[in-house]
């Protein structure tokens, strides 16, 4: 009963959100008091759809790509050869993240053009730090008695790490996933101003035109997004942490 | 056999261990014992490579022990650890089944042979085999890491204070149970512990570390009698020495010819618990039985006495 309540409500989300992106135009009478008669209430300039499917795929794209990187780094980090290269490592992960998104966007365009390669270098760099730190941590404190038992049982290094160490590490390295895919779904937004194709766009036409039902559907989307991607990692992470005993 | 030449290890300046010389024959237990940081883990684990020593030569049946690659070595080698250090995310027939694995054995005697271990640890395969190793008690799963340890059907056995973690009945039972499994496989077994009870218990031979150096290597009689330094001594516990020796025989070494009244004890018991049943019951002498409920004639306190006695 307790995980009944919230399930149902995230299942309702879902639905009022596939209802919203393919048919928008029942939701009219929802947002028509919203706008200046004759304005549209529904975005009109594309499909919403595949506004939504850009704008995931986008996001997507990137954070898969940070995480193989930070992923990579975080393994290379803590094996004995590569322990050198933290500080290193760390710097340059923390630069990506301390560096605004918009002023990788302004100087990116001039090296790789409009459209989407701005905005996928933007979130990749943005979306770095939580995985890089999570998997560190993910491998850093795994107990000391496994590790030991993995390498007395015979294991080579690469089967240490695939066998046993990344299988452990998973559930906290999903928790930086979810965090990176989190903050990458709000930030793709200002993707838009580089012509990226990104629930942006709605959001930018809405506040051109003064048209606040626009950038009430296209913040509203993205953040339904968010909050439902951001539960399914969640769910993931209990699970894969309930079997192997961690809770 | 293992037959350890002039080994060395040194961190920086710090030398854990220090020209170390012994030799473990073939199917029998030794124990090294020592105080903590006396270098007797490090001894241990580079029987196995874990740690490569700095001077000197192991070799296993002849052979250096770095002839082959590390971890091909340890495939071959059983090791357990306190704690059992059991993969988390792996069942139980899936931790049994890890060198068998790594080694590239089919399904079906992997399968066979952790059924064999389970049931020789007396957990049920059908029950424990599924299961993962959080949803076991912890005496289960030291079975099940010393189950693993075995798999492959090592010659040889190490062991890092493997009953460290569990309570004094169980590990009263588990130690029991290696003796039965040394004796089943005639595994040749070296283990680590600080737990000078556990030593005498177990091993034909005690090796003593101090300061990274062996003091004395020898029988357990032997020890008793002969301490070689004053450590030895204060390790052994000068008002342990005829409970100790005790500990060594079985009831059925001590039994002399004749009749008793009361409970028998079995022929397998410790003189020390012989002891133990003759005092508490208050008799002079108690019946003793072979397996088989044969009796094999008696105890008598006076006799034990005698064994106790410091050897002349």
């Amino acid at each position: 009963m307790k995980r009944f309540l919230p399930n149902l409500l995230r299942l309702a989300a879902l639905i009022l959100l596939i209802a919203f992106l393919v048919h928008p135009e029942l939701f009219e009478p929802l947002l028509k008091p919203l706008v200046q008669a004759n304005a549209p209430a529904i975005y009109n300039q594309g499909s919403l759809l595949s506004l939504t499917l850009s704008h995931l795929v986008t996001v997507f794209t990137a954070t898969f790509a940070a995480t193989l990187v930070a992923v990579g780094l975080a393994v290379l980090v803590t094996r004995p050869v590569g322990a050198e290269f933290l500080p290193l490592s760390r710097s340059l992960v923390n630069i990506g993240q301390t560096f605004p998104p918009v002023a990788v966007l302004a100087l990116a365009v001039p090296i790789v053009g409009f459209g989407e390669k701005p905005t996928l270098i933007a979130l990749f760099l943005y979306g770095l730090l939580p995985v890089f730190e999570n998997a560190m941590t993910g491998l850093s404190t795994l107990p000391k008695a496994i590790v030991e038992a993995a390498r007395g049982t015979g294991m080579t290094a690469w089967q240490q790490l695939t066998r046993v160490e990344l299988p452990l590490a998973l559930p906290v390295i999903l928790a930086g996933i979810r965090l990176s895919v989190t903050i990458s779904l709000a930030t793709a937004t200002i993707g838009s101003t580089v012509a990226a194709k990104t629930l942006g766009e709605v959001i930018i036409a809405g506040l051109q035109s003064n048209n606040l039902a626009f950038v009430l559907q296209g913040g509203v989307v993205v953040a339904v997004l968010a909050v439902l991607i951001y539960d399914a990692f969640s769910a993931v992470e209990r699970a894969l942490a309930r079997r192997a005993g961690r809770v | 056999m293992i037959e350890i030449e002039n080994i060395t290890k040194r961190y920086g300046d710090n030398t854990v261990v220090d020209t170390v010389s012994m030799t473990v024959e073939p199917r029998t237990i030794t124990v090294i014992v020592g105080t903590s940081g006396s270098g007797k883990t490090t001894l241990m684990r580079m029987i196995n490579r874990l740690v490569e020593p700095s001077e000197g030569m192991i070799r296993i049946d002849g052979a250096d022990n770095r002839s082959i690659p590390g971890y091909e070595l340890r495939r071959h080698i059983g090791y357990a650890i306190q704690g059992h250090g059991l993969f988390p995310h792996r069942t139980v027939a899936e931790n049994i089944a890890t060198v068998p694995t790594l080694l590239g054995w089919d399904k079906k005697r992997i399968a066979a042979k952790v059924e064999e271990l389970l049931t020789l640890f007396q957990l049920d395969p059908a029950a424990f085999g599924p299961r993962y190793p959080h949803e076991l008690s912890g005496g289960q799963q030291q079975r099940v890491g010393v189950a693993r340890a075995l798999a492959a059907e090592p010659n040889i056995l190490l062991m890092d204070e493997p009953f460290g973690a569990l309570d004094p009945v169980i590990r009263a039972k588990a130690q029991d149970d290696l003796l039965a499994i040394q004796k089943h496989f005639g595994t040749t077994i070296v283990l680590v512990t600080h737990d000078m009870e556990e030593a005498f218990h177990l091993a034909d031979k005690i090796a003593v570390m101090d300061k990274g150096r062996i003091v004395q290597c020898a029988a357990p009689e032997e020890m008793l009698v002969n301490p070689a330094t004053d450590f030895v001594e204060t390790l052994i516990g000068a008002e342990e020495r005829p409970f100790r020796l005790l500990s060594i025989g079985t009831a059925a070494d001590a039994a002399e010819a004749g009749e008793a009244q009361g409970e028998p004890i079995a022929a397998s018991v410790s003189q020390r618990e012989a002891l133990s049943s003759l005092l508490w019951s208050g008799r002079e002498a108690l019946p003793v039985v072979g397996a088989d409920g044969a009796s094999l004639g008696r105890v008598t306190l006076a006799g034990l006495a005698r064994r106790a006695a410091r050897p002349q």
